[in-house]
């Protein structure tokens, strides 16, 4: 994949996903998508779309064609293994009563 | 926080006329200038736009509430800010003229709000030293929202002149067109004087220089031509309008003038 900021213009805008931070010290998480002509132009949108009513101190965007993704048809493979594994689970454990921290 | 422990002009009547016209000049720009921009709402050219023009509607708007509610106060004789806003004819109002200019095309819209947005920061940036104290907090307030409108219009006006040649004829032809309002940003009258005394409002002078190297950086940026000075014959904050104003008023106060007091 190429640089995007050296991508040729384009008659469409391409898509962004959007993460906002709700607070500082948190994750940020994805909120949705937009299309802007840019990643500038891409964070004032973010900021004109999500942000409206105080959900944000900090977004991210990146362009949604540079992210890799898994394949669903290949989800048995990468997810159906893990299914039978609950002692994955630190729940699964008894704890001794006589442990007090872990 | 009272008005009149706020602003430095109890007991002088002269002064407080002033300055009640000059916090209207304020106001009105902002008010009339957010109505423009709420006639995009439903037409901009992409949905994310549509949000961002509206953003900058709803906080001129914000402003010229503050405003006009100082006004009001200043004026004493009972009007509030609805009435200001919504019963008051084109004569009354005290915007800059260019606020009042029609939307045009995006680049218009974008020329006009790029010019008024570099104005409002140098006189907001001043205001917020105001001896007025009531003004200087509501300015320090709209700072940081024009702040944000400067970066989305002087970016757009940089994206539009260094775009397309379509895009790059189209924003020259929107400065060739609005150049002629400029002038009256930063001609001073008997009132910006008489602010400027008072230590109430900046000296415009001093901020014209600001505003002139600010303006020509940006538009070296996007490689459009400043036109020359042209004379103005309006005078938008005397009250003074182009025919514009009158037909944005029609709409903007058809409820309250149909229907007086009506509410929700």
């Amino acid at each position: 994949m190429s640089n995007p900021a050296a991508d040729p213009p384009t008659a469409d805008w391409p898509l962004f996903e959007v993460f906002i931070r709700s607070r500082s010290g948190l994750e940020h998480k994805h909120v949705g998508s937009l299309h802007a002509a840019d990643a500038r132009m891409a964070i004032e949108h973010a900021r004109d779309v999500y942000t409206r009513r105080l959900e944000g101190v900090s977004i991210w965007v990146v362009r949604s064609a540079q992210i890799l993704a898994s394949d669903p048809a290949e989800a048995d493979a990468l997810f159906e293994p893990a299914r039978d594994k609950v002692y994955r689970h630190p729940t699964f454990y008894a704890i001794p009563d006589e442990v007090k921290n872990l | 926080m009272s008005a009149k422990a706020a602003a430095p002009v109890q007991g002088d009547r002269a002064l407080s006329e002033a300055l009640f016209r000059y916090v209207l000049r304020l106001a009105d720009t902002s008010l009339v200038l957010g109505q423009r921009l709420g006639e995009w709402i439903g037409y901009a050219p992409a949905l994310e736009e549509d949000l961002g023009l509206a953003n900058l509607a709803l906080d001129l708007i914000g402003q010229a509430r503050l405003l006009l509610t100082y006004a009001a106060e200043i004026e004493g004789v009972g009007r509030d800010e609805d009435a200001l806003a919504f019963l008051r004819d084109a004569p009354e109002f005290l915007n800059l003229t260019l606020a009042e200019q029609p939307n045009g095309d995006f680049a218009h819209t974008i020329v006009r709000q790029w010019l008024i947005d570099a104005w409002q920061l140098e006189v907001y940036e001043s205001l917020t030293g105001s001896a007025d104290t009531r003004l200087a907090a509501i300015a320090a307030k709209a700072l940081k929202e024009t702040r944000y409108h400067y970066r989305f219009s002087s970016g757009w006006l940089v994206r539009l002149g260094d775009g397309t040649a379509e895009s790059q004829a189209r924003a020259q032809q929107a400065v060739d067109s609005l150049w002629r309002f400029t002038e009256e940003l930063f001609t001073p009258d008997e009132i910006d004087e008489r602010m400027a005394a008072a230590s109430i409002a900046p000296q415009l002078a001093a901020a014209a220089e600001r505003w002139v190297r600010r303006v020509d950086e940006d538009l070296r940026r996007a490689t459009l031509v400043r036109p020359a000075p042209q004379p103005h014959p309006w005078h938008g904050k005397r009250g003074v309008h182009t025919e514009h104003l009158g037909h944005l008023l029609g709409e903007m106060q058809h409820l309250q003038r149909t229907y007086p007091g009506a509410s929700w």
